[in-house]
């Protein structure tokens, strides 16, 4: 299934429904890499609070995606990470690196509104 | 094909899902949690073995392109556990020794994230032969 994305003022939201399969991992990358450009967003966020699974795939295609992101002048935030997951990540040696991550989607959009504070990007 | 008795004579329910497209990967652990659940294991546990399967499975499509993944139950002194076999008859790893201890903080080291798998389950077995492929054997036991 295709994640969804919505646009809310000057940010991109996808939220992640269930479990991925690669193919639609890197589906929903080339998606928010097209639809930053399309609405001008200043800003991403993936929600992955459904995922009970975050294995190698997927934590190095959510890094990809937020340096593309990055790239196209926007940020990301990766919000919803679940306790026993994040404690997985851990013992795989998984990490996000540079990447911000909030606890859920208001957390996030917070974080969005700060960095936009800080940056100068003229938007509409 | 070789295997391991000690799992043999113990495992009850076998499940062998086959791995031939990244599509087999999410089914093989969400069969694997599911039996995880219904044996009793709990929460962050749950997670742990289907991201284990999920390393596994994915190490057959990207190193063997096909192979498959045995989910059993196990039981060792009336203490019930999971059992997972991932089996492909792809090349083979050259360097076990090498995959084994590939570095824990700086990234995937050749990739094959056994160590990870390791560190994630209680026991844990390998044989590789080049030429005629890899089976990995690991348990978790109810805590």
């Amino acid at each position: 299934m295709r994640v969804p994305i919505l646009k809310q003022s000057q940010y991109v939201i996808a939220s992640i429904q269930s479990a991925l399969s690669d193919e639609e991992l890197l589906q929903l990358r080339d998606d928010l890499a097209r639809d930053v450009g399309k609405h001008r967003s200043r800003g991403v966020i993936i929600d992955v609070t459904v995922l009970d699974v975050m294995d190698s795939f997927a934590v190095r295609t959510l890094r990809a995606i937020a340096h593309m992101i990055r790239l196209r002048g926007a940020e990301t935030v990766i919000v919803g990470i679940q306790p026993e997951v994040a404690f997985a990540m851990v013992q795989l040696g998984l990490t996000l690196e540079d990447i911000t991550t909030a606890l859920d989607l208001e957390e996030g959009l917070a974080c969005l509104n700060r960095q936009g504070a800080a940056g100068a990007r003229h938007v509409q | 094909m070789s295997s391991n008795p000690r799992a043999e004579a113990s495992a009850r329910d076998e499940s062998v899902v086959p791995i031939t497209s990244s599509a087999d990967i999410v089914t093989a652990r969400q069969r694997g949690r599911a039996l995880a659940a219904a044996l009793g294991f709990s929460g962050s546990d749950l997670t742990l073995i289907a991201t284990a399967i999920s390393e596994l499975a994915r190490n057959i499509i990207e190193y063997a392109t096909t192979g498959e993944i045995v989910l059993s139950q196990e039981a060792a002194d009336g203490r019930p556990g999971i059992g997972i076999v991932a089996r492909d008859e792809g090349p083979g790893i050259p360097d076990l020794s090498r995959a084994l201890s590939a570095g824990y903080s700086t990234g995937p080291g050749l990739g094959l994230g056994l160590p990870g798998v390791r560190r994630l389950m209680d026991d844990f077995e390998i044989t590789s032969n080049a030429g005629r492929g890899t089976t990995v054997s690991v348990r978790k036991w109810l805590p």
